[in-house]
């Protein structure tokens, strides 16, 4: 009856996944769908330690433990989710994926204990005999969740600036080497698992795993970091899937299948949106080899506007675009943004956001940011439809944007980024650059578009300087 | 071969569901606008973290005996829990600033 109950349980727990996810495809609908997910996971969460029964049909123990441990991972999931600044969002994500993966990981090192704990006791008597589908399940669980957890740790460092890329000459091929070296050691333990050192093997898998996460993402320049979180996310969602695969349980499946379908879409998309294949993302190396070629280019003088210069040029402008960038963000510029906006509108000016796909370091971000700032959504212009309207703006303000921009995207085949569909800022009569300072953007590349004619520099803090500006336009 | 078949006669009903649901996930994710590309992507994180079923039952069914088990079990669900509330929590936060947004608008239109 109990276990009965339980299946319903899981069932409607599927069901608020698949339904969740595509509320989520809805602005209206978007929170509504992640609290229907988020009742659905409680319900199969609370039916599984109560009404779970083993195939022997006992029921679980260890309460205690149980609920200490969702207690002290609920407490300090919600503070730190709560706590959390927007900038910091998608290192948030990618650490909370990170945990997904160990905890597939650990779930896949307890069973394969447990697996091997029944041929230490006689049954079954050869080790040839383990049952081959559950050590592969166990296997991809292991490699895929350590892979996952390794990876999410080194992204969510690089995001927050903990760590620098690393690479290496020939890594690529170190790397593909190491994979290799796990995909054989794991192969080698299904098929003919050597009777004394199974255990180090398993292990040694494991390791090898963790060191391969690290390394896949090391390489990996900071443009790449949302492709790569994506990725990581669907990889975390097969890894909890193998769950399902090993317990029977058609709902840790279905989530996690679906999750890994869906991130894989998802990072297939965000390729397209900067017009690179996902093995051009992974093996090329994204900023980690200084192009020397572009960086002597680029060279040469730029020029400097000051803020009441720029507050004129705007002021008496018909159009003036925002192009939002991760200097915004990490300024948190987006509220003074919005201000500026307002004061502008109100003298006549067209206001408009031109975003790109990639601008700052997630998919959607400038947009999650910006909505915090109450920009309304009809401003927001997607990348075409902003080139569209350049030809017929007056000022850009790119606003620490900079690689979103950057014009050797289009004409120097030698760029890391060349390809890449980019914000065509120069159509517009003219551009103000605000940027810290002269340094390269994330991606490690110089940027012409800071040297030419119609372009001006802006330089200091995203947020200081826009209030200086609302401050100038103000008193107008 | 005939070992193969056999398998897959015998798991049927996965290599259904997973067919099924790799469908299903390009179907619904498909249709969402890049807006809502980062919650989506917190969502569909806090989903995966349904692997938390996996480390209660791992948790449940340990031995008291079994330390490894023990400590282990008891850190998955203190990680699995992590990433299902933490990432719950973060995708409202995110998604909360989307509804606050609406609510000036409709004063500006009226």
């Amino acid at each position: 009856m109990e276990i009965n109950i339980l299946t319903v349980f899981y069932l409607i727990g599927s069901v608020t996944f698949i339904l969740g996810l595509k509320m989520l495809s809805n602005p209206d609908s978007a929170r509504k769908g992640n609290l229907i997910a988020a009742s659905g996971m409680t319900i199969a969460i609370l039916g599984t330690i109560f009404l779970y029964k083993d195939e022997e049909g006992k029921s679980l123990h260890n309460y205690a433990w149980i609920f200490a441990g969702i207690v002290i991972g609920a407490v300090v999931g919600t503070l730190a989710a709560k706590k959390v600044k927007m900038t910091a969002m998608p290192e948030m994500v990618s650490l909370f994926n990170g945990m997904g993966g160990a905890c597939a990981a650990l779930i896949s090192i307890v069973e394969f204990n447990h697996l091997v704990r029944g041929y230490e006791t006689g049954n079954p008597a050869m080790l040839y005999d383990l049952d081959k589908t559950t050590v592969v399940i166990i296997m991809s669980g292991l490699i895929i969740g350590s892979v996952s957890f390794a990876g999410s740790i080194v992204a969510w460092g690089k995001l927050n600036g903990k760590f620098k890329d690393y690479a290496f000459k020939g890594q690529h091929i170190f790397n593909l080497l190491l994979l290799g070296l796990v995909l054989l050691s794991a192969t080698w333990l299904v098929v003919a698992p050597p009777e004394n050192i199974f255990h180090l093997l398993f292990y040694g898998v494991f390791s090898l795993a963790l060191t391969y996460g690290v390394l896949f993402v090391l390489p990996i320049g900071g443009a790449d970091m949302p492709v790569v979180i994506s990725l990581l996310n669907s990889f975390t969602g097969v890894a909890a899937a193998c769950g399902g695969f090993l317990y029977d349980n058609k709902l840790m499946l279905t989530g996690g299948i679906l999750v890994g379908a869906a991130g894989t879409l998802l990072t297939i998309l965000m390729c397209k949106a900067m017009n690179r294949s996902l093995k051009n993302v992974l093996i090329g190396s994204f900023g980690a080899t200084p192009t020397h070629a572009t960086a002597q280019k680029a060279a040469g003088n730029y020029k400097e506007i000051s803020v009441s210069d720029c507050a004129v040029a705007m002021s008496y402008a018909r159009k003036v675009m925002i192009v939002p960038g991760y200097g915004l963000a990490v300024a948190q510029a987006q509220h003074v943004c919005h201000e500026l906006e307002k004061m502008l509108e109100e003298k006549g000016v067209e206001v408009k956001y031109a975003i790109h796909p990639v601008a700052g370091r997630m998919p959607g971000h400038m947009n999650v940011l910006l909505a915090e700032a109450d920009v309304s959504y009809d401003k927001l212009l997607e990348m075409e439809h902003a080139n569209d309207e350049f030809k017929s703006t007056d000022v850009v303000l790119v606003l620490g944007a900079n690689d979103v921009v950057n014009p050797a995207a289009k004409t120097d085949p030698d760029s890391p980024i060349y390809g890449m569909p980019i914000l065509e800022v120069e159509e517009a009569k003219m551009v103000v650059v605000n940027k810290r300072s002269m340094k390269p953007g994330y991606a490690g590349i110089e940027n012409e578009l800071f040297f030419r004619q119609k372009t001006s520099m802006l330089f200091g803090d995203a947020k200081s300087v826009l209030q200086q500006l609302v401050n100038e336009v103000k008193s107008l | 071969m005939e070992n193969f078949l056999s398998w897959i006669y015998g798991h049927q009903e996965y290599i259904y569901i997973v067919i099924l649901m790799v469908f299903l996930g390009i179907e619904v994710i498909g249709r969402v606008p890049s807006v809502l590309h980062t919650p989506l992507m917190s969502g569909a994180n806090a989903i995966h973290g349904v692997v938390i079923i996996g480390a209660i039952i791992v948790m449940g069914k340990a031995e008291s005996d079994n330390y490894l088990a023990l400590i282990l079990g008891f850190l998955a669900v203190i990680l699995g829990t992590l990433n299902v509330v933490g990432g719950f929590v973060v995708t409202d936060r995110m998604l909360e600033m989307f509804r606050k947004k609406e609510k000036p608008q409709t004063p500006k239109g009226a």
